[in-house]
């Protein structure tokens, strides 16, 4: 049997069942709206936690922006002391760093997607529940169990799909969310715990350190090439300009003689 | 005839395009069965835009049950089969 006709069909048996357990189709419908209720109160409550995490994660981004900006900074200010060595791990880490916001990004897209879809399962829930409820009073007002099994299985059967679809629809977001949740939870953990936002200076694992540097090692070589070209120390690199980046000399330079002392980067190993 | 696709709502579809529905439904019910994860992908999404070009929609505020059932866009192979197995996703 096809694909369709089989969901059709369970869908068809679940809402049997449901009718089946009540002896005064009148109580039924009673029932139901009450369930409907529900339901609309759950759908809510999920879009409001998916609403909730999407910013979590928009939150995120922004500060992982914020410190990537940071070690652009300190990477410039490295290369205009002279330590070339501490401007390559600045821009190491901040190369590490746009690897997990692309993650992020991705898992925000992802989120706003799922609170579209639930913010318009909502609506059209909340609009078959107030036509359900008034159909529910007209029939019964006018209740003969003969003329009235009919148009209350119709009814039943309508909101009772529409039900299901929307019931899913919010297991499948809240399975997302969780999964989500449970990958922000792990980036704040990182970042917490300095593995992400290095303040300390300390090195990490060295060799997921040199695996990330021969991944992101172009960018950092042309980054710095790029860096010492504004600073008026080597050529400019070929293609070393990022989309949406000013062409160097469209900058504003530097003054790295105007740059407080406190405001250079630290050496490994001391102390924050 | 009535069609819900899950997730979106439901379609009025004239009984004219019945037979290419199916045979479309048809393709992606081997798809399930082939296990093959990309064509089932390919299959579902022919069939729902095909519903979707040739069905009007119903109103949100209608309480018609629906003749046959869809899975929604996004349903992976394996959500599909829990779906029409015995257990079911749909909760009710």
């Amino acid at each position: 049997m096809s694909v369709m006709k089989r969901l059709s069909m369970i869908f068809k048996s679940k809402a049997n069942k449901a009718l089946d357990k009540m002896e005064d189709p009148r109580e039924t419908l009673d029932y139901s709206y009450q369930r409907q209720l529900e339901l609309l109160q759950k759908v809510r409550r999920g879009v409001a936690d998916v609403a909730t995490s999407r910013k979590r994660v928009e939150l995120q981004i922004n500060g992982l922006e914020q410190q990537s900006r940071r070690y652009e900074e300190q990477g410039r200010k490295a290369l205009s002391v002279g330590r070339e060595d501490l401007a390559r791990e600045a821009l190491q880490r901040r190369s590490n760093l746009q690897t997990q916001m692309a993650d992020l990004r991705t898992q925000h897209d992802n989120l706003q997607a799922e609170e579209e879809k639930l913010t318009t399962a909502s609506q059209r829930l909340q609009a078959k529940v107030d036509a359900f409820r008034t159909k529910k009073e007209t029939i019964k007002a006018t209740y003969t169990a003969a003329e009235a099994q009919t148009r209350i299985n119709e009814a039943f059967s309508g909101i009772s799909e529409e039900m299901g679809d929307v019931g899913l629809a919010i297991q499948r977001a809240e399975d997302k969310t969780a999964q989500m949740q449970a990958r922000a939870g792990a980036i704040d953990e990182l970042l917490a715990s300095g593995a992400l936002d290095d303040y300390s200076g300390t090195r990490g694992d060295d060799i997921q350190a040199e695996l990330d540097r021969m991944g992101g090692g172009m960018d950092v070589e042309l980054e710095l090439a790029r860096m010492k070209a504004e600073l008026g120390q080597g050529p400019a690199p070929q293609g070393a300009i990022e989309p949406g980046q000013q062409p160097p000399q469209a900058q504003p330079q530097q003054q790295p003689q105007q740059q407080s002392q406190t405001q250079q980067l630290r050496q490994p190993g001391e102390g924050a | 005839m009535i069609i819900r696709i899950m997730g979106e709502g439901q379609v009025q579809i004239s009984p004219d395009d019945i037979a290419v529905l199916n045979e479309l439904d048809s393709e992606l019910e081997s798809a399930i069965e082939a296990d093959n994860e990309a064509d089932f992908r390919v299959k579902l999404h022919a069939l729902l835009d095909k519903v979707r070009h040739v069905g009007k929609a119903l109103p949100d505020d209608s309480l018609e049950p629906s003749e046959l059932i869809l899975p929604p866009a996004d349903a992976s192979i394996e959500e599909v089969r829990e779906m029409l197995g015995d257990q079911g996703l749909i909760p009710g």
